[in-house]
């Protein structure tokens, strides 16, 4: 998994994490919640919704047009976060 | 001893300290940068104060922040501090208030959000539970949501009696319970809804602040979408204290937490023309709860001043005598160190304010 700058704080400073999960998108973030639970209440709210300005890629693609929470994500597959380009 | 101001911004939180009784202001920030800071509250019913800061990413969401060390670290559990339960379907947009509770409940603290609901913490602010009467109310589906989103903004605890709670919310008016948040009434008789077709409803006032006073738990002033009123039954019923004000419209609304029948505010010329009356820089003052009104200018600006007060942009301290302070949408910040009388400027060229908390720490 693949964290922007702001994040980096809650994962120690890493810009990378491994996450030993799979199936699904959801699954990842869950698995991320039990081991970074504030990390990833900044991916996701309490509904485990994603939040609107953030963009996770699963292998490159937008998983708001791949299935969502729902995507595959397989075995060393690439989940990349991304805050859109949004504020002011 | 001490002066802290709190001011939170569009982006961030901004920390003044006064080691000379108010005269002169240093000030530290941001902390928590690139987040909208609606609420930050200074509890000093603890041994050591804790600055709480209600804090919201338009990224990343929302949080409450907590510091023990006068804003040198600042801390977040792991657990969402406050979260709406997994059965209600509803997620928290931002904290819009957070009030400590009595002086003896010393872990009490509650906050007040958007989506409108109200949350009560006892661990002095580090997880919160929500208030399930008030979310439950019937009246609920009938709320609206105000310009600035749908948001219990004003959370007052009574002084004494810790059963007592009032909140006021943007848009749906005055609740008001008596027993500990287990049922929740309206209270907003005398308050005019101007623009509905029913302009004397049980609820759906817009009302933009709720102060208490000093020396009478029961009297309450409040400033209104149009309207400045006064409760003397605690929030039951209202009557009129706009005469003598030039505008009936505005945001804030403070009293002065030691002297009884003083309040502040920042009266704006209408909601369609939210700018100071006549173009200057004003806080008026009540010293007999609202009968006469008063304009305090000395040492603010003295040219034309357009910049809006919000809501909570506006506080006082509780040094004798009494501290008040306001903060603009263009990023300055005022403090007066003798009630009102005379005014200095702490920051200029901030974010927008959002809201100013001050104690002596």
């Amino acid at each position: 998994m693949l964290l922007p700058g702001p994040l980096r704080g809650e994962a120690g400073g890493a810009s990378r994490l491994s996450v030993d999960a799979g199936g699904t998108l959801g699954a990842v973030l869950d698995e991320l919640a039990a081991d970074h639970p504030r990390l990833a209440r900044r991916i996701r709210d309490e509904r485990g919704e994603l939040r609107r300005y953030v963009n996770v890629y699963v292998d490159g693609e937008d998983c708001r047009h791949s299935g969502g929470l729902a995507t595959p994500v397989g075995e060393g597959a690439q989940v990349q976060v991304l805050p859109s380009v949004a504020g002011g | 001893m001490a002066t802290l101001l709190a001011i939170g911004t569009a982006k961030g939180l901004f920390l003044a300290t006064s080691d000379d009784d108010r005269r002169t202001w240093e000030v530290s920030g941001p902390h928590h940068p690139q987040t909208s800071v609606y609420a930050v509250a200074l509890d000093t019913r603890r041994a050591t104060p804790r600055l709480l800061a209600g804090v919201t990413s338009s990224h990343f969401g929302p949080s409450v922040a907590t510091s023990d060390d006068l804003g040198a670290s600042w801390d977040e559990p792991d657990h969402a501090p406050v979260a709406f339960p997994a059965d209600t379907g509803a997620s928290l947009d931002r904290v819009w208030q957070l009030m400590p509770g009595g002086a003896d409940e010393p872990d009490v603290v509650w906050a007040g959000t958007q989506p409108s609901a109200l949350f009560r913490s006892t661990d002095g602010g580090r997880s919160f539970e929500l208030v399930r009467a008030l979310w439950d109310h019937p009246h609920r589906p009938h709320w609206q949501a105000g310009f600035g989103g749908q948001a219990v903004h004003t959370v007052l605890p009574h002084p004494r009696d810790p059963a007592r709670v009032l909140v006021a919310m943007s848009t749906g008016g005055v609740y008001r319970s008596q027993d500990a948040g287990a049922s929740w009434a309206p209270g907003n008789v005398g308050i005019r809804a101007a623009g509905l077709a029913d302009e004397w409803p049980e609820f759906g006032q817009c009302v933009h602040k709720v102060a208490r006073d000093a020396g009478n738990p029961e009297r309450l002033y409040a400033q209104n979408h149009f309207g400045v009123y006064r409760s003397d039954d605690d929030g039951r019923t209202w009557s009129s204290i706009a005469d003598g004000l030039p505008s009936d419209f505005g945001f804030p609304m403070v009293a002065h937490p030691a002297r009884p029948g003083m309040v502040w505010t920042f009266p704006l010329v209408a909601d369609v023309e939210r700018f100071p009356t006549d173009h200057r820089c004003r806080v008026f003052r009540s010293a007999d709860a609202g009968g006469k009104w008063e304009p305090l200018s000395v040492g603010l600006p003295e040219g034309p001043f357009y910049p809006a007060v919000l809501r909570d942009a506006m506080c006082a301290d509780d040094a004798t005598p009494g501290g008040v302070y306001f903060g603009t949408r263009s990023g300055e910040v005022y403090a007066s160190r003798d009630e009102g009388d005379s005014w200095s400027q702490v920051a200029a060229h901030l974010p927008d304010v959002l809201c100013v908390r001050a104690a002596v720490v």
